[in-house]
């Protein structure tokens, strides 16, 4: 009764102000409703429950006008209104942690910063980023990755740093990093790579190598005779047959293709 | 209207009326389903590795360019790879037949038996050996090209693949009807 009355009351105040939009045919006025686009998207399964039926794709149709502009905003639609078992990593929504990194339509990129392709008639297949073994679904398993990653001390090393100040650095100096510290680590250029696929246990991927360099080009650092020591062999960086997928790919924009060149030249004419 | 407004009914009449109350309704069915029939079972935190590694064991590897789509990329490193095994064969394999049998390859026996062949057939084989060699070698430029640190972006790269297969196709039909 009080929010009835409340209602009227406030009703008449907006019917002396805005009579506009208070009007009756305002009142029986139901929201434009939107089309609906229907689209299919194929959307790899496997279950570590159920291991021995085999990996396939399921297929979910949803409506594109009821749900967000971005891949990752149907996976989250599906895993909340269809199938709730859907398993796949989020986290940011805008591009900045990595963690939604899949094979979408055949190219790895982040769900989050991959728009939907709107045409309805064609559908949209979803695999877990490529030649990885499969926890569940779309999420596979980095330890591989990380171990490598591990593997050539991403952190700076200096035996002598400068004690009590600021540990400076020229801005030309600085500006080598640039292109280089913005990887998030997704793992979408290693996962595109075919030397990495055919190699994972010994070739060290585009992303650890790019950041292996981003060390070396630091100014601050000193152990580059070390780092490059590691380097120097048949397997960690030369596997790299210079194939591009891994910059055609990466979901920021960078490139680690160019990276691995200059540590080529770097270590081949030490 | 004007009393469900002023209730405060309007939007969930709305929503019942429009909503995907069957798809709700289901999933509200199956919560209540399946929180019944979960069972807890105990254990150790020791046992986590076991669970693990049982797991590991099974784990798939998830497809790989069978899904991936055709880029210019890859595709080229695939041809160049083809070409150089291919052309390596025939040189390799040529040399060593020659070895095995000098006289059944010798160049004068090689140039009377090609010759005796029939026109279209010349051409076929003509164009069949120019065009990985033009293609490998003109590729062998570009990867020159990149050790060097040259046209490094992807851009570059596509550019450089594109005059590649330009400067192939030409050489090859300048190849095929060379004199």
């Amino acid at each position: 009764m009080q929010s009835l009355l409340t209602a009227t009351r406030s009703n008449q105040l907006s019917l002396g102000k805005r009579a506009f939009s208070s009007s009756v045919s305002r009142w029986q006025a139901v929201p434009q409703q939107k089309p609906v686009l229907m689209k299919e998207f194929k959307i790899y399964r496997w279950n570590p429950d159920q291991p021995e039926k085999k990996p396939e794709l399921e297929s979910f149709k949803i409506d594109l006008n009821q749900t967000g502009p971005m891949v990752l905003d149907a996976l989250i639609k599906i895993k909340n209104e269809v199938d709730p078992t859907l398993t796949f990593r989020r986290s940011c929504r805008e591009g900045i942690c990595g963690s939604c990194a899949m094979n979408i339509d055949g190219q790895n990129t982040l769900a989050c910063l991959c728009r939907i392709d709107r045409e309805g008639s064609k559908d949209t297949k979803i695999y877990p980023l490529p030649h990885m073994y499969v926890v569940k679904d779309l999420v596979p398993d980095m330890t591989l990755f990380y171990k490598q990653y591990k593997s050539i001390q991403p952190w700076l090393q200096n035996d002598n740093p400068p004690s009590g100040t600021e540990h400076l650095q020229s801005p030309e100096d600085r500006k080598k990093l640039d292109g280089m510290y913005e990887c998030i680590l997704c793992a979408c250029c290693s996962t595109s790579c075919p030397s990495y696929w055919w190699n994972q246990d010994e070739y060290l991927c585009p992303a650890t190598l790019m950041q292996a360099y981003r060390w070396l080009a630091d100014s601050r650092d000193t152990n580059g005779a070390e780092r490059r020591e590691k380097l120097q062999n048949e397997m960690s960086l030369y596997r790299c047959h210079t194939i591009f997928n891994c910059s055609r790919t990466c979901p920021k924009g960078l490139n680690p293709a160019q990276a691995i060149a200059q540590l080529k030249l770097e270590l081949a004419t030490e | 209207m004007m009393s469900t407004r002023a209730l405060g009914l309007g939007h969930s009449l709305r929503k019942a009326a429009f909503g995907p109350s069957a798809v709700r309704n289901q999933l509200m069915l199956r919560n209540i389903v399946g929180k019944r029939s979960v069972q807890i079972q105990s254990m150790p935190a020791s046992a986590q590795d076991q669970i693990l590694n049982k797991q590991r064991i099974h784990r798939p590897s998830s497809p790989h360019f069978t899904i991936y789509q055709p880029q210019l990329t890859w595709l080229g490193s695939i041809a160049n790879r083809v070409t150089g095994v291919g052309l390596s064969v025939l040189l390799y394999g040529f040399s060593i037949a020659y070895l095995v049998a000098p006289t059944t390859f010798s160049s004068a026996n090689v140039v009377e038996t090609i010759a005796g062949l029939p026109e279209g057939v010349k051409y076929a084989g003509k164009a069949i050996l120019a065009a990985p060699f033009a293609f490998h070698s003109l590729n062998g430029l570009r990867h020159l090209g990149w050790d060097m640190v040259k046209f490094t972006s992807v851009k570059g790269a596509y550019m450089t693949g594109y005059v590649v297969l330009g400067a192939t196709a030409i050489s090859t039909v300048a190849l095929t009807f060379l004199k």
